[in-house]
């Protein structure tokens, strides 16, 4: 009993962070139609920041998570406008291979200047573990899991009652009829690849207090892992991403502690498959078009 | 009010607008009325920036418009209506009505605005709180006008309104229009349905292949020969 409720929790803590950057998949998906392949770099670039900023340049922690933030914040926006944004009219696959292209790129720069070597990730957290009867919840899975779920209530409040919010929303829907309506669509994407790449500098801040280990492929692992969550829970859909990050780290833990450790993605995409095949839009994706 | 000079547009190699004149004065309901394909909805698209055309001038109230990006042109008055409602439906019909007064930044003028809309909808107030995915195709092209109307237009360009309505909600949503029109917004008005449109317009311009081949007071047009034989079907 004890090692399920351990292993429930690792699993939150976990799909707490498959569920952040999971956020930024499907709204990038959800308004423009793009699986935004470079997303989980953007964890790498976040994590590289924390590095120079403390290493190098030894900068209060609570600076350098501002910081942290601001540069995941620039690189989405920029690769948004740089690389996807001229091909907003061509054909999906052409920005579709322009998103690999990018991730490449941002995993070749850090290898270039930060060589594989891996480098320890700067900031640690030592508080002492939550205890509940003989239970006993580590400080940094307790901060991933509150962390996350205030995120997701704020972005939730955020999309459901604020005017960008709403017109994040009238976007995604419809692009064309949005404009009509006097919404300024080019910032409306800017923002929100900016709102899921600071979701990813806080993934990053949160992956970094786990695995302390930076590389320049440190991405590609949870990258996937959350575009798999952001699919099963329904591309394009918010609380999607969130059910399909608590399953991915919930499956994945108890995969781990119950069956075999090497088994763990085989059962990730098994049930993957296997919802797709029941639900092939996710689920909670909505099976068929409304009426228009 | 409204001015397009010379409009040229392609779609790739296909030149599908002529050399595409005509005028809407302040007050006017004009119409565009012509069969499928003929280029209405681009004539549409073009003046309201969703499409880039080659060659052509549009002034609306005095200013080049030409080339100006779609979301710019609401502040200005100049709204947009289109083919097919494209309301959006996983909103509520008060979310859309919200992203109709987008450009406002009073919230008393909104409410003022709503309370006015309401009066030409009234059914569009009962179903507020309702997906506006759910409602039927009339109230659908309700809530589209309704949306519109938030941003307190002064030319409202319509998208063929009759399409898909039973002959009565097409009298309906067209009195609307006219009660609109009576109110000081001037219309713009594309349409098939040429006899319903010629009837509350004071001009028309016929439209075929991408060409104007006609224009006249709507009286006229409904009397004359040729369009009789080709849209009205007597
Ligand atoms: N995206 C497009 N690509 C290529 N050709 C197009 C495109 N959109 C429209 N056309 C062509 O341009 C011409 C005019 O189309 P448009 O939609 O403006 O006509 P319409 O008068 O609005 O017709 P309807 O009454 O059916 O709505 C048609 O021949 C159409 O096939
Ligand atoms: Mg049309």
């Amino acid at each position: 009993m004890l090692l399920f409720l351990n292993q429930l929790i690792n699993g939150l803590h976990v799909g707490a962070i498959y569920a952040l950057i999971a956020l930024g998949y499907t709204m990038v998906y959800g308004i423009v139609r793009l699986i935004n392949f470079a997303h989980g770099d953007i964890l790498m670039v976040g994590a590289y920041t924390a590095v120079v900023l403390i290493t190098m340049l030894h900068l209060p922690v609570l600076l350098v998570i501002i910081l942290v933030l601001l540069v995941c914040v620039l690189f989405g926006v920029l690769i948004e406008r740089v690389a996807y944004k001229p091909l907003r009219n061509s054909p999906r696959i052409s920005s579709l291979i322009t998103a690999i292209g990018v991730s490449m790129l941002l995993q070749n720069i850090a290898l270039l200047v930060f060589t594989p070597t891996p480098k320890p990730y700067p900031i640690s957290l030592s508080l002492p573990a939550l205890q509940i009867g003989t239970l006993s919840i580590g400080s940094i899975t307790v901060l991933t899991i509150l962390v996350s779920a205030a995120l997701m209530i704020v972005l939730q409040l955020f999309v459901s009652t604020t005017r960008a919010g709403k017109a994040m929303r009238a976007v995604s829907e419809d692009f064309d009829a949005a404009q009509l309506m006097g919404i300024n669509v080019n910032n409306t994407i800017s923002l929100t690849f900016a709102i899921g790449c600071a979701l990813a500098g806080i993934g990053s801040l949160l992956y970094g207090l786990a695995y302390p280990s930076v590389s320049p492929t440190l991405g590609a692992l949870p990258g996937l892992k959350a575009f798999i969550a952001a699919v099963l829970g329904g591309i394009g859909i918010i609380p999607g991403a969130m059910l399909g990050g608590l399953i991915m780290g919930l499956a994945e833990s108890l995969t781990k502690a119950y069956i075999s450790s090497q088994l763990s993605d085989a059962v990730v995409y098994g049930i993957l498959i296997v919802v797709l095949l029941f639900k092939p839009s996710g689920l909670l994706g909505r099976g068929t078009r409304e009426k228009v | 009010m409204l001015k397009v000079e010379h409009l040229d547009l392609y779609y790739g190699a296909i030149h599908a607008l002529h050399d595409i004149c005509f005028e809407v004065e302040q007050g006017e309901i004009v119409t565009l009325i012509g069969a499928n394909g003929a280029g209405k909805t681009s004539i549409l698209h073009a003046i309201s920036g969703l499409l880039p055309y080659r060659n052509g001038l549009v002034t609306f109230a005095g200013c080049p418009i030409t080339k100006m990006p779609p979301h710019k042109l609401v502040g200005m008055g100049l709204v947009h209506v289109p083919e097919g409602r494209r309301v959006f439906a996983r909103m509520s019909v008060m979310e859309n009505l919200d992203m109709g007064a987008f450009t406002s930044r009073s919230k008393e003028d909104q409410a003022r605005t709503l309370e006015k809309v309401f009066e030409h909808f009234p059914r569009l107030k009962e179903r507020r709180r309702q997906a506006a995915g759910t409602l039927s195709g009339g109230e659908q092209q309700m809530l589209a006008m309704g949306r519109a109307l938030m941003s307190k237009p002064k030319l409202l360009m319509m998208d063929e309104p009759s399409m898909g309505l039973s002959p009565l909600l097409v009298q309906e949503i067209f009195a609307i229009t006219r009660e609109i029109n009576r109110e000081g917004v001037t219309v713009l008005l594309v349409e098939q349905n040429a006899h319903m449109a010629l009837s509350i317009a004071n001009r028309g311009y016929v439209l075929e292949t991408g060409r104007i081949i006609k224009e006249g007071a709507a009286g006229d047009l409904l009397r004359d020969e040729d369009v009789k034989k080709a849209y009205l079907g007597t």
